[in-house]
């Protein structure tokens, strides 16, 4: 079992993704450059946040075309854990291993403060250590949740939604809703449910000298679901 | 190519004086070429010499066992102890920001954090301080939205968070806005690096972006064949890339860590001249360039653009013929173009060959290091005599509620969080004090350390007095580091000013170094860098004085970090330091001054109707203010303190008002002052310095006034906190979400 942190040119939350698995729930990882493939050992992938190729022609547009993502499409194929946040949840959805896109915030400007999320189903690789209401901090200025309206029928039918934006007490509405995504939406699933991309940041919740550790049990999840 | 005669024209408008010219030609032992003459004109610029603030700048103290390196380099460097070193700078970015705010802004950005990661520090934190006019019109609110965009498109991008900073509003900013931005960065000790070009033979290569006409000071002279396309073509501003600016940074510290460079510098002012003439100069070698070699984005770019290009995210690196190999292939795997431009050699000089022939040729050292320096004449500034007292305004009808409720919603005071929100102030996960409190607070890895981190300034106070503004600028960003839990160990400071040759400005600057320095000895906090910003002026009015102090320090264990939100219900509530005997110098007074004009209520001979800020500016007793300092810093040692907020622009209410709704969860206070009338007013809004609003749970109410007792440090007792309501006797009572409903708004 271990994990890899993939890494383009740009990423810049890539070295947090593998400080909270290495040293705060203690799981192998290695990083992988865009350029290669991923190690034959890997069994899970992060897809970190940053901004991969400066953002530049359109989020996630350019790490899409990265070499290392046929491996990342076959890992995921395979049934295995394939996790995008923030930047790595625009490019999982560029790539089309995730549904729907990531648009420009409501606001039009970045926005980078702490959401509470409510977390939908515990029955996930991803979820099962979950809090109902988990305090994640957001950090993006493209995070407004879109698809249309075929595509939202079908991943609420299918409960692709694992997260959606909330109060601190679970109530999901507009009033916590920071970016205009819709439903709320801050992270889908896939059909299969192994390949989850999130808006919000769960490495920057992993410890509690940084003010919540409700994110380090999201790695325990998936450390739980490989061993 | 046809050489451009050197006319005393084309001298004075490269801005040197005929002095300054004969001088050159007594070095050079010729008349130089054109390319020279831009090269010398670039390094001995204010900018790239302190030609006019040197002999100043030399009275700062510079050392002490902390400081590892101090002025002189891309940045100064302080031991923080466990083999780690801190790596820190502020610089301006002014005028670039005043005609285009967004890539000016960004470009500042990305300019001091190359000037932390050329010194082999990785970048861990930004700040930045920003002045602008008041935020009423739509050209001021157009330049604040652009400068906001720039720092957090730049920072968020290379992944450094922006954790800490100011904003002020302030009519004389209306022409010049201040944009100041501050980086610092964490190195072993070893991997501390400097910008020399050592070693005969070694080669100089260039990297990062190409060269192209952006940032060549509009001299019209610049091409040898000048056309209206090649005017229309070039850009007075620079555009950042930070995507770039991302890559060479990682580039960059695995080049020092590899150990595949001798020595590395950025292109920054001046460019190419600078960096190949400092480099040389410190080292006291030669350098030889071929300016065909350099990668250009612009065609046919002569020497003259090539040598002065502020063209961004571009670096010059020295490495040894054996390190090549190594320092191509880390360059290619971060997709960084690499190209050898030259060599150094022991000749003493600058040789820039194009196209193959020689355009400059000039001693290194003298260019840089013997560039010239003046001391200006001084004189008291013009308007002293009609400044005006706190006392000849007529408060005795205001009410303390009515004042407290503008001063929540008056642009300076505030809350930022509309700014510092649009930041990623989280990223590298090492943020434990957010902004929005005294300091912001980042965990140093690998040991149970943190660091804090401040910008202070308050140009106001240095307007009213430059000497007592300077000192209180010190004093405060000391005790924000205090307040925070940390040990203050140095600072940077950026120091904005009018024009020079005015001799009122000059002594403000004087003045104001003179401040920092007295403070800079009491708290043991050496100048270990910093940056001068002088011609803050247009149409004869020059910004407040502003020399803006960048401090850090260390708290020596995590467990100390203190933040200045009020935490239990029940903690008892102390004022720390001296009584308040006055309202000069204070936003209270502001805020009636700009109301008073705005609405014309005023009689033309009220204090009120003043252009001036209404002083005199406090007092600061600097023993005194160190007294507290350190029992504050002894009693968070010993985990006697919940919260500790100092007290500043507004005053005592502002800072309660503060600590009740800075938490993630907002409580509230109950308070008695033991004062009415104007008394009342003055405990309240006096913005006196060297006092702190700490928070004592009440178990350990009894040790914490016996431990300020046995050090002298006057404590005084204020009232509890609890509730959901601020209630200050007798004066305030406001509900806490009321509060937050005035004091967390955009101010447009």
């Amino acid at each position: 079992m271990k994990f890899a942190v993939v890494v383009f040119p740009g990423s810049n939350c890539d070295m947090d993704c593998y400080h909270a698995l290495r040293d705060v729930v203690q799981a192998p990882v290695e990083c992988v450059w865009f350029r290669e493939a991923l190690p034959p050992d890997v069994t899970a992938a992060v897809i970190p946040g940053g901004f991969s190729y400066g953002d530049y022609l359109r989020c996630g547009a350019l790490a899409k075309h990265a070499p290392v993502m046929k491996s990342v499409r076959e890992l995921a194929a395979k049934g295995n854990p394939v996790i995008g946040i923030c930047n790595g949840f625009q490019i999982l959805t560029e790539t089309g291993m995730l549904p729907g896109a990531l648009l420009k915030n409501t606001c039009l400007h970045f926005l980078c403060h702490d959401v509470d999320l409510k977390t939908e189903r515990k029955d996930t690789i991803f979820s099962a250590n979950l809090k109902d209401v988990v305090r994640f901090p957001i950090a993006h200025g493209e995070g407004n949740y879109y698809i249309d309206a075929d595509g939202l029928k079908r991943i609420e039918d299918n409960n692709q939604v694992l997260f959606r934006y909330c109060s601190p007490e679970g109530v999901v509405n507009d009033g916590y809703n920071p970016n205009g995504s819709l439903n709320n939406i801050a992270g889908v699933l896939n059909e299969q449910g192994n390949v989850l991309g999130m808006m919000p940041h769960p490495e920057r919740a992993a410890e509690m000298t940084l003010g919540c550790d409700d994110g380090k049990a999201l790695f325990e999840s998936i450390l739980g679901a490989l061993v | 190519m046809k050489a451009i005669a050197i006319t005393p024209e084309i001298v004075a408008e490269h801005g040197l004086t005929p002095e300054e010219y004969e001088k050159l030609l007594e070095i050079l032992g010729r008349e130089p070429s054109i390319t020279e003459l831009g090269i010398f004109s670039v390094m001995w610029s204010e900018h790239c010499s302190y030609k006019n603030s040197r002999p100043v700048l030399k009275r700062f103290p510079t050392t002490g066992p902390q400081v590892l390196q101090g002025p002189g380099e891309n940045a100064g460097v302080i031991d923080i102890g466990n083999g780690l070193a801190c790596c820190f700078k502020i610089e301006s970015h002014n005028h670039p920001s005043a005609v285009m705010p967004y890539a000016g802004a960004a470009t500042g950005v990305g300019g001091i954090l190359r000037d932390i990661f050329t010194m082999g520090a990785r970048p861990v934190a930004m700040l930045n301080s920003l002045r602008f006019g008041m935020p009423d019109s739509p050209r001021m609110q157009h330049l604040i939205d652009g400068v906001i965009k720039g720092i957090a498109d730049y920072g968020n991008c290379v992944g450094v968070p922006t954790v800490a900073g100011e904003v002020y509003y302030e009519t004389c900013f209306e022409q010049n806005i201040l944009v100041n931005a501050m980086c610092v960065g964490l190195m072993k000790h070893e991997e501390l690096t400097l910008a020399q070009a050592e070693g005969a033979g070694n080669l100089i290569i260039y990297f990062g972006n190409a060269t192209g006409r952006d940032g060549i000071h509009g001299a019209t002279f610049a091409s040898e064949e000048l056309t209206d396309e090649t005017i229309e073509q070039r850009s007075a501003v620079q555009v950042g890339d930070p995507f770039m600016g991302k890559k060479i940074l990682e580039a960059t510290l695995e080049l020092i860590r590899e150990n595949a460079v001798v020595g590395i510098q950025d292109m920054g002012a001046a460019g190419l001249t600078c960096s190949s003439c400092e480099m040389a100069g410190r080292a006291g070698t030669g350098v030889e360039i071929d300016l065909s070699k350099v990668p250009q984005r612009a065609e046919n770019m002569s020497a003259y653009e090539l040598m002065l290009s502020e063209s961004q995210e571009r670096m010059l690196a020295v490495c040894r013929p054996d390190q090549f190999e190594k320092a191509k292939a880390i360059l290619e795997h971060w997709e960084v173009g690499c190209h050898v431009l030259g060599e150094v050699n022991d000749s003493g000089l600058l040789t820039v060959k194009h196209n193959g022939e020689v355009v400059a040729h000039v001693p290194a050292d003298q260019i840089s290091i013997e560039a010239p320096v003046y001391h200006r004449e001084q004189s008291d500034a013009p308007w002293l005599g009609e400044l005006r007292s706190w006392d000849e305004v007529d408060i005795s009808g205001d009410d303390p509620q009515e004042q407290f409720i503008k001063l929540l919603s008056w642009p300076s005071i505030a809350s930022k969080r509309w700014v510092y929100e649009q930041y990623d102030h989280m990223v590298q996960t090492n943020t434990m004090v957010r902004p929005g409190s005294d300091a912001a607070v980042i965990r140093v890895r690998g040991t149970n350390t943190a660091l804090a981190m401040t910008t202070d300034c308050n140009s106001m106070l240095c307007f009213l007095n430059p000497e007592m503004g300077g000192r209180i600028a010190v004093a405060e960003a000391a005790r924000n580091i205090v307040c925070s839990g940390a040990k203050p160990l140095g600072i940077t400071d950026c120091l904005n000013f009018g024009n020079p040759m005015k001799p009122h400005v000059f002594r403000q600057f004087d003045r104001a170094c003179t401040g920092i320095s007295e403070a800079c000895e009491v708290f043991n906090t050496p100048v270990t860098g910093g940056n001068v910003s002088f011609y803050n002026e247009s149409k004869g009015l020059a910004v407040f004085p502003s020399p803006v102090i960048g401090m850090i320090g260390v708290a020596e264990d995590q467990a100390h970090v203190t933040t200045s939100c009020f935490k239990n219900e029940g903690d008892k509530i102390y004022l720390l330091g001296p009584g308040a005997s006055h309202l000069g110098g204070s936003q209270y007074l502001r805020q009636r001054q700009h109301e008073a004009q705005k609405n014309g209520a005023a009689g033309a001979n009220d204090a009120l109707m003043s252009s001036w800020p209404i002083g005199p500016c406090p007092r600061i007793d600097l023993q005194l203010e160190k007294q507290v300092q350190d029992f504050l810093l002894a009693a968070i040692r010993e985990g006697l303190i919940a919260s500790a907020h100092d007290v500043t622009e507004g005053g005592l209410a502002v800072a309660l008002a503060e600590a009740c709704i800075s938490g993630e969860r907002k409580i509230g206070a109950k308070i008695g002052l033991n004062a009415s009338g104007q008394e009342l007013l003055i405990q309240l809004f006096s913005e006196e310095p060297s006092r702190i609003v700490v928070s004592v749970s009440s178990g350990q109410a009894k040790a914490f006034e016996a431990k300020a007792a046995a050090v002298r440090v006057s404590a005084m007792s204020l009232g509890e906190v609890g509730g959901d309501a601020l209630e200050i006797q007798g004066a305030i009572s406001m509900g806490l979400d009321a509060i937050v409903d005035q004091y967390d708004r955009k101010p447009f």
